[in-house]
């Protein structure tokens, strides 16, 4: 019936999600839409009166049509499960707090926000949309936790909720001392500077000495927090250092503030003078702003995923009576019988004991194409079965299986970012060398010549020439990289990723989901069009076998009903063929349908076809590479040392090699074992290795990797734990942002060049022990200000290349997507 | 001269307010999320209402 309605030319749009309608479109209401889910949540939706959902954005809702079996959070009901999810209960509430990583617009706020009128024994909800996530408070008496997460899920929300969530991951408390820190660092230096005015103008005589001196007092009492409070983190990061028998750069800074500030208490309470309170304040307050600045976190990305973020958080268990319980997986034992839904991952390793297992491993172990198992067989934990529920008998718990092994390798427990390997502490330490040398050699001169203006010559070189000016220059170069590097999507774990980007000489990439799309492969018809009857003939075959090649051919192949299949033979490893509307059918290897083997040459899985012995041609199954490989690729190629570390089979590899080239090493059926073991040969050789993966199975080589890119689609839903994420869209930049990481230790030096300048003025001063506080004062906010303009200046140049790629990109793209 | 003590301590005293604001802002976690809160002020609360009551009136006529 859907296929008599004719379609206007002009492509309509689903009210509720905005994707096009194909033929099959649904009308209510003078609305269309795409599919019944669509429908359905529009009409929940317009029962609640939340018909503003469509007027603040349009089309903001969620595609429906894949749609989500009922009973999927029947583990919500098991207390245990309940207990671990939920972060407050008091008599009346419970709090939750779920991640919804389809939320997209300011429509999808709005109608989290009114949740209570959809289901009314939610009282409260919440969203905090960087997060993604949202906090719901409802009164368990009237509703419960599966009922609130099945609310979400009728509108389009389904909550992501995986075994990560459960294990003492509760609501983090951020730590906002830093700002507050800041904030008073800010105002003290403020008043302090305010205060400090009348002696500047005067250049150090005031009329009434009392009102001097009162202002001093109020200096002091106003530097108490900066020094005891605002800079305490110098102290005890410079005192750790030094047991730890390393003079990190925190361990001069502090030894700079200290000075200055017994000093300036020393003046102030013999009345000598008013101190150097103002350019103390000063230098905390910037180098907190600069520290800030780095360090920002991105609350909406998390570096540190494992296994646990991507297996599920309950499954059902088939008990002795073949009733159905929901477990948390962590309690999954051996010997337990669980069932496997459609489109499910499987949390443990397990024998197979009823059903049709297709099983999707393509982000586990990097196979392009779904693995078919049959009863009896080993099934792995962490592929997603495809071809409806299985069951099968758990052999190891989820911790010790197969795949989560990898994470009790050593490799895990090491901290990849030792502090002490960043240069600028190496460089602090030749400043703070110098900068005693210079010290001593005033002390020496004026021991011979005035011995009253030693004590006075070795603090003022000590105040002036904190080495701060490097510290500022580092922490304001990397927070403006880190921002730059986050407009083109590349997320970088912190700044020490882009200091070791630096020494980069080796990239290894993995293929599936990497320099492949993650999407599925593509697969066409290669040979004279099919007809169809020929086309009728062959979907009732291909309907017949549950291989997965069988599926694929399935899926390209336009919907027709199905022929009645006489005397239907499936041979192993070969193909299948049968008898059908009385002409014979075969479809498999070339071998298998031809009777000959010369076709193999060509890139990607082909499948053969006949029909009565006469040869149709073939379908041709290949994996979708990225737009502008061969580009990058050939850019990459001439500074680093490539490899490729595939978990799939070889029958990429004549296609690759035309891409990188025959010297480009190439290793195929890898175990994440395997990955993480070539990547630690690399390093004994003393390579220095940039690798690039997406799945689990590379999370060993990107842990263990001097760099490690996660190459992701969707930064919200999963990527195994990196040092960096860049998303799939902006592959094509890779080549640009490395060479932009690189430019990191050019703007230092600069900056810190430019630094050392106005420590040279400062330095003429203070050696001659006549160090005006007023000459401080200028000279700390001049050469603070000068270095984060020259810092930002700097990286806003070296961005203009990646700009310029960046637009190119977007007018490449619409070619390259035919090609 | 006294004015002068006088200013000074009043306007420390108004800084001080000011800095006790931006701490208290801070502890209640108003820096966490610094986006929602400039949707939620722009959803129409009235006319919403306004509706709801439109169709209760609705209902209750067809009742």
């Amino acid at each position: 019936m859907e296929n008599t309605i004719q379609q206007p030319v002009t492509k309509t749009i689903c009210y509720h999600c905005g994707e096009d309608c194909d033929n099959d479109s649904i009308e209510t209401d003078e609305k269309i839409f795409c599919c019944h889910g669509c429908k359905t949540v529009y009409e929940i939706i317009n029962q609640n009166n939340l018909c503003s959902y469509y007027d603040i954005e349009t089309a903001p809702g969620i595609n429906q049509k894949k749609a989500i079996r009922s009973g999927k959070f029947d583990f919500l009901d098991d207390a245990k499960i309940k207990s671990e999810l939920i972060h407050f209960k008091d008599s009346e509430q419970e709090h939750i707090t779920f991640y919804l990583p389809q939320m997209h617009c300011s429509s999808c706020i709005w109608i989290l926000e009114n949740l209570k009128k959809i289901n009314p024994g939610i009282t409260r909800s919440q969203v905090n949309f960087i997060k993604k996530d949202v906090t719901i408070v409802y009164d368990f008496k009237k509703t419960t936790l599966k009922k609130v997460a099945e609310t979400l899920t009728l509108i389009g929300y389904e909550p992501h909720i995986s075994l990560n969530n459960a294990e003492g991951k509760k609501v983090k408390k951020t730590d906002n001392s830093r700002i507050v820190k800041l904030g008073i660092a800010g105002f003290c230096f403020g008043n302090i500077m305010m205060l400090s005015f009348p002696e500047y103008f005067s250049m150090g005589e005031i009329e009434d000495p009392k009102l001097q001196q009162w202002f001093n007092y109020l200096n002091l009492i106003l530097s108490l927090p900066v020094f005891f409070y605002s800079a305490s983190e110098f102290f005890v990061s410079g005192y750790k250092g030094l047991r730890q028998k390393f003079l990190n750069i925190d361990a001069p800074i502090a030894l700079a503030v200290l000075i200055t500030f017994l000093r300036s208490v020393y003046e102030i309470l013999l009345e000598t003078g008013s101190g150097y309170l103002d350019s103390m304040s000063g230098i905390v307050f910037f180098m907190l702003v600069g520290r800030y600045f780095q360090n920002r976190t991105y609350q909406n990305i998390s570096f540190d995923r494992d296994f646990k973020s991507y297996f599920p958080l309950g499954v059902s268990v088939i008990n002795s009576d073949n009733t159905e319980k929901q477990v948390s997986v962590s309690d999954l034992k051996p010997g337990d019988r669980i069932k496997i839904h459609h489109d499910e991952i499987i949390p443990a390793d397990g024998i197979l004991f009823l059903g049709k297992a297709t099983i999707d491993y393509s982000f586990v172990t990097g196979e392009s194409l779904p693995v078919e198992k049959s009863i009896g067989e080993i099934v792995y934990a962490g592929g997603k079965q495809t071809t409806g529920a299985i069951e099968m008998e758990v052999v190891k718990e989820t911790s010790q299986s197969y795949l989560t092994q990898l994470w009790n390798n050593e490799t895990f427990k090491e901290n990849k970012e030792e502090p002490k390997k960043s240069f600028i502490h190496s460089v602090s330490r030749y400043f703070t060398y110098s900068l005693f040398s210079v010290a001593s050699i005033a002390a020496a001169y004026w021991a011979i010549n005035d011995t009253s203006k030693i004590w006075n010559a070795v603090t003022s070189v000590l105040i002036v020439a904190c080495p701060c000016a490097l510290l500022l220059s580092a922490t304001f170069t990397n927070g403006n990289m880190i921002r730059i590097l986050n407009k083109y999507k590349f997320f970088v774990k912190n700044e020490s990723v882009i200091e070791r980007m630096e020494s980069i000489d080796t990239v290894v990439f993995d293929k599936t989901g990497t320099i492949t799309e993650q999407t599925q492969s593509e697969i066409h018809f290669e040979g004279n069009p099919l007809n169809q009857e020929q086309n009728r003939i062959i979907r009732s075959l291909a309907g017949q076998s549950n291989h997965p090649l069988s599926r694929h051919i399935l899926s390209c192949l336009p919907f027709d009903k199905t022929l009645p299949v006489k005397s239907y033979e499936e041979i192993k490893g070969q193909g299948t063929t049968a008898t059908i509307a009385g002409s014979l059918v075969k479809i498999g290897s070339a071998q298998f349908v031809t009777g000959s083997n010369h076709f193999s040459s060509s890139r990607g899985s082909r499948i053969f076809v006949s029909i009565n012995d006469e040869f149709l041609g073939c379908f041709v199954i290949q994996n979708n590479y990225r737009k502008n490989l061969r580009e990058i690729i050939s850019a990459l190629k001439n500074q680093f040392q490539l490899k490729i570390l595939s978990g799939d089979n070889a029958s990429e590899e004549p296609f690759l090699k035309t891409v990188f080239g025959n010297q480009t090493e190439m290793l195929f059926n890898q175990k994440p074992e395997d990955k993480l073991r070539v990547i630690k040969k690399l390093q004994q050789r003393k390579r220095k290795v940039l690798m690039i993966g997406d799945g689990l199975n590379d999370a060993g080589a990107l842990k263990q990797s001097d760099v490690g890119i996660a190459i992701s689609d969707n930064t919200n839903t999963f990527s195994p734990a990196c040092d960096a994420i860049l998303s799939g869209k902006n592959f094509i930049l890779l080549n640009e942002l490395i060479r932009y990481c690189r430019k990191q230790k050019q703007i230092i030096y600069s900056s810190f060049v430019l630094s050392v300048v106005y420590n040279l003025v400062g330095l003429y001063f203070a050696v001659q022990g006549d160090l005006k506080p007023v000459i401080a004062a200028i000279l700390m906010p001049a050469s603070s200000v000068s270095i984060v303009l020259l810092t930002t200046g700097m990286s806003a140049f070296y961005e203009l290349k990646l700009k310029r790629m960046n637009l190119t990109k977007v007018s490449f793209s619409p070619d390259t997507h035919h090609s | 001269m006294s004015a002068f003590f006088i200013m000074i301590g009043a306007s420390l005293v108004l800084a001080v307010g000011f800095l006790i604001a931006f701490i208290w802002s801070v502890k209640s976690n108003q820096y966490e999320d610094d986006y929602t809160p400039s949707v939620r002020m722009l959803f129409d609360n009235t006319t919403n209402q306004k509706k709801d009551k439109e169709t209760k009136q609705q209902s209750t006529k067809t009742k």
